[in-house]
């Protein structure tokens, strides 16, 4: 099987799931106990305002016929109003996701590459003192939450030391980059900005390490253990008879095979991240969409929800499938031997 | 893969006294069911051993508010002069509660749907089980939460209710695995052959050879389930303020930082505590069941 | 031969310590190969063939592994004290093994050539540089003497794509490339069919001739032994218990451990199938005192359950380490 169609099947299941996901976020959301029109326009909107909503948001026709419209207008970006700030849900999620992506993809980033390069090291160096220090850290790193990890660190580095600020993405005095992607880090760099960059980027560090400390530790771990298993195999013994220096050993031929599976949980960690990010967003007043979405959830906001979930979902959907492709070209046997030259 | 073993019952007292001898080989996995057992004594008798039980509920003492931690009050007092050492132990009355009744709810039907699944892989029951537990699994687990808690009222039932709905599918996700490997050994097809009825064949062959990872995995989700329960309840959708759920308290305390430090951070570390205790049970299971196969 | 051996073990002992305590698996062996000689290496499943040739490699995993005592001469200089440089050189282009398991022994995520690739860069070519495409040729050559067929689309696949044979095949392409002195085979062709393992004996035997290497054939089974060696090692239990030329080995077995080896059934496992020798191999954790064959042995006699038995020379190409065979010893 070609690599393009281990590709399409996956974006072929990935899209039934994901109209799969919009069906139950529908239907839970018609489930709940309430009337959309009546909650659009206020208590002491009169009568055939809330009728003639109603029929606009066809609300009076059969079920199926609503996922229709609704799942129509998703497509196209509309989420309807905001209960809470009465806007598009749509220019809200275009206001507040940039904020959560970047904090996203720098903790994924602390998460992957942190975790892989500390479980490397701690394997190179089984047993010793960096390898035990390591690996109490990661143990530590995995039990604790995110949330309380935030706390610890607003408090002692952004409280008690007052190393890095606390709150927002960017000082107050310095101008924001002109909008490209809206990840602040990124268009700075775009427009030349440095200082703009380096600001930004600190305020990022507390709550990116804070998101990614956990998954780090969970990589570090799998990392370890999975080099250490594979040093005992028959084929690195044979590699090293062979002649090939350790060096090479180590850097290359361990290297790639220990990677499968840290790589594979990568994807799992990336969904943990974003959930954990509702919080970390939460305690360093982050402006992102997480803490828009919580507190749409507070405060019933159904047309926040829906989209708030579903973004997600699809966000995580698209994470698994690059995912998948790395693994894939990690391991060949995977992409090779379904349906094919075996 | 595990291996498939008869379980004659005197055979099974042997093995249980050999797998306690494995696993008490392991020190941390020692200090993860002392931490365990520690936490569960508290949880249960909190009313007798906490200091100031009545703080648990709703009580004010502002003359005593704000205090740092003191020999009178280990852990300090809360803004409303509650002691918050007692309100911890209280609290792992929540978190073990939430704990214990979500994986009830979660495990049956989870390994039940993850039988069936893999006993009948291939066919359109197999695919539609599945199908629908890749659709749980596609939404970030804390987000699926917050999302069910919102649309209810916030309150502890409905988090558990909320947490209970995303957390069942890795049940069935692992038994599915193990489940969909064992049909192909050969004890099943031999069963199968004499006309043993399905049940049998699920509940009395292929069950007994995955409880090793459920009951490992069910250690190590203790402790998710706490951590998820805790920011659920920090968010204000879980345990609902006065009750000391660990996550509210925290949240409580965080308004107060600096300052006031002991108000969020020993409720954090007691979460820790908790938490590390039952992964460090969870992972000494493992090892134990993993040598068994060795 | 009036030149000295190209590899000589003298006296090697290893040992595992594991969580119940320490497998004195090695314990005491003696072992020598001269130039251009085909040796074989003979003994039941889990009396230590693998682990001392690992231990000649020095890839024993070395935090359970523990070599309390014995040096390994390779061209009169001790495996055990070499430096990582010198160790390197003697494992690219010294000695090399063929690992039991072809499957084990080639790493699932690399390509054919890849890893054939790395064997020839780093044991072939030395300390100098040489360019991909001539690293491509050799490898290509390399697969040749094999007789695997198409190389070049070979060199392309993954290890899994190909059948167990092949997979044998590469791995002594492996072994070979360039010019070794010393080729260890640890039971080649044993996990395959019967008909390829014999094609793969015979492609070794081949090999071996063509350029004169020396070969240490590992085996369980007399017959592939008789065919092929100069010289027959007879093991058990962690140390060497006969040694002869195989028509003196064959016509006049001494030790009662290989008589009983010969008058079992060919292929043996650990406890013997219809004529086999009564009793198994011992526990490395507590093996008995004096010779460790004595409680299986239906000759014993009072000394050997308290001494260990040497090398007694039986004649210029036959020696026993049976008390029997001693000086003034019953045996004779």
């Amino acid at each position: 099987m070609s690599f393009i169609t281990f590709l399409v099947r996956r974006a072929i299941h990935s899209i039934f799931v994901v109209l799969g996901l919009s069906i139950v976020i529908f239907i839970i959301s018609r489930i709940m106990p309430g009337d959309p029109a009546r909650m659009a326009v206020g208590a002491r909107a009169p009568e055939w305002v809330v009728d003639n909503l109603r029929e606009q948001m066809h609300l009076t026709e059969p079920l199926h016929i609503q996922y229709y419209y609704w799942l129509r207008d998703a497509l196209r970006g509309d989420f309807g109003i905001s209960l809470v700030t009465r806007r598009p849900v749509a220019d809200d999620i275009k206001e507040f996701f940039p904020a959560t992506m970047e904090l996203a993809l720098l903790a994924g980033l602390i998460n992957g590459a942190g975790g892989i390069i500390l479980g490397t090291i701690s394997a190179w160096h089984k047993d010793k003192w960096v390898d035990n220090v390591v690996r109490v850290i990661s143990y530590l790193g995995v039990v604790t939450p995110s949330f309380i990890f935030a706390i610890l660190f607003l408090l002692l580095f952004g409280m008690t030391l007052e190393w890095m600020p606390t709150m927002g993405r960017l000082s107050p005095s310095l101008p924001r980059p002109s909008i490209i992607t809206g990840l602040i880090t990124v268009d700075s760099l775009l427009a030349g900005d440095f200082a703009a960059f380096f600001d930004a980027l600190w305020h990022l560090i507390l709550p990116a390490v804070a998101l990614g400390l956990g998954g780090m530790a969970q990589e570090a771990r799998i990392t370890r253990s999975t080099m250490s298993d594979n040093l005992t195999k028959d084929y690195i013994a044979a590699e090293r008879s062979l002649g090939i220096p350790e060096s090479v050993i180590m850097r290359s031929f361990l290297l790639k095979p220990s990677l499968i599976p840290t790589v594979s949980i990568l994807g799992l960690d990336f969904a943990a991240t974003l959930g954990n990010a509702f919080l970390v967003e939460l305690i360093f007043n982050w402006p992102g969409i997480s803490r828009y979405g919580i507190n749409a959830m507070l405060r019933k906001d159904l047309n926040a929800i829906s989209a708030v979930i579903l973004i997600l979902g699809v966000v995580f959907i698209v994470v698994n499938i690059m995912v998948d492709i790395i693994v894939a070209r990690l391991d060949p046997r995977i992409q090779l031997r379904a349906g094919g030259s075996e | 893969m595990v291996p498939a073993k008869p379980l004659a019952s005197a055979k099974r007292m042997e093995n249980l006294r050999r797998n306690w001898y494995k696993f008490s080989r392991n020190r941390m996995s020692i200090l993860g069911l002392f931490t365990v057992l520690l936490v569960t004594f508290l949880a249960v008798f909190a009313p007798l051993v906490a200091p100031h039980p009545e703080h648990a509920s709703a009580f004010v003492d502002f003359a005593n508010a704000s205090r740092p931690p003191s020999l009178e009050y280990p852990f300090g007092t809360d803004v409303i002069g509650r002691d918050i050492l007692s309100r911890i132990f209280f609290g792992f009355r929540f978190s073990l509660g939430m704990g214990v009744i979500v994986l009830s709810l979660v495990v049956p039907p989870g390994v039940v749907l993850g039988l069936v699944a893999g006993y009948n892989q291939g066919t359109w029951l197999d695919t539609v089980i599945m199908r629908i537990t890749d659709i749980f699994l596609a939404v970030p687990s804390l987000v699926l939460a917050l999302a069910i808690c919102s649309v209810l009222t916030p309150n502890l039932f409905n988090a558990m209710l909320a947490v209970s709905l995303m957390w069942w599918p890795w049940y069935a996700r692992l038994v599915y695995g193990l489940a969909s490997t064992l049909r192909n050994e050969f004890f099943v097809a031999s069963a199968e052959t004499i006309g043993a009825s399905k049940f049998h064949i699920l509940f009395r062959e292929i069950l007994p050879n995955c409880i090793s990872p459920i009951f490992t995995k069910m250690s190590l989700d203790m402790g998710w389930v706490i951590i998820i329960g805790s920011a659920l309840s920090f968010v204000g959708l879980g345990v609902q303020p006065p009750r000391p759920g660990l996550g509210t308290m925290v949240s409580d305390g965080s308004r107060y930082l600096p300052e006031q430090w002991w108000i969020s951070i020993f409720p954090s570390l007691a979460i820790v505590l908790v938490v590390l205790g039952f992964n460090l049970l969870g992972d000494g299971l493992r090892d134990m069941f993993a040598a068994e196969e060795a | 031969m009036s030149v000295g051996p190209l590899l000589d073990i003298k006296d090697l002992y290893v040992h595992f310590h594991v969580f119940g305590g320490t497998l004195k698996v090695l314990d005491g062996v003696n072992f020598t190969v001269y130039s251009g000689e085909k040796v074989g290496l003979v003994g039941e499943t889990g009396c230590g063939k693998t682990t001392t040739m690992k231990a000649v490699l020095r890839v024993l995993p070395m935090p359970p592994a523990r070599i309390p005592g014995g040096e390994i001469y390779f061209k009169g200089r001790d495996i055990l004290k070499m430096g990582a440089e010198e160790l390197g050189r003697v494992r690219g282009e010294g000695i090399s093994m063929v690992f039991q398991d072809p499957t084990a022994a080639l790493n699932p995520v690399f390509t054919i050539g890849q890893q054939l690739g790395a064997v020839v860069r780093y044991s072939l070519a030395g300390g100098k540089r040489i360019s991909r495409k001539e690293i491509h040729q050799r490898a290509v050559v390399a697969l040749k003497e094999v007789a695997l067929p198409d190389a070049e689309r070979l060199l392309k696949n993954y290890p899994f794509q190909l059948s167990g044979g092949m997979r044998q095949r590469v791995c002594i392409a492996m072994a070979v490339a360039g010019s070794r002195e010393l080729i260890v085979a640890d039971e080649p062709g044993t996990s395959l069919d019967v008909s390829i393992q014999d094609q793969i004996l015979r492609l070794l035997r081949r090999l071996v001739e063509e350029k004169n290497t020396s070969v240490i054939l590992i085996t369980h089974t007399l017959g592939v032994v008789r065919e092929i060696a100069d010289r027959v090692y007879v093991m058990y239990a962690g140390k060497m218990v006969e040694v002869a030329t195989t028509e003196e080995l064959f016509s006049r077995p001494l030790h009662p451990y290989t008589l009983g080896l010969m008058k079992a059934v060919p292929k043996l496992t650990g406890g013997g199938i219809a004529d086999g020798i009564p009793g198994r191999i011992p526990d490395y954790l507590d093996p008995p005192g004096g010779c460790r064959f004595h409680p299986r042995c239906d000759r014993a006699m009072g000394v050997c359950r308290r001494e260990k038995p040497w090398f007694y020379r039986v004649s210029d190409d036959h020696e026993v380490a049976c008390f029997l065979y001693r000086e003034g010893g019953k045996g004779k």
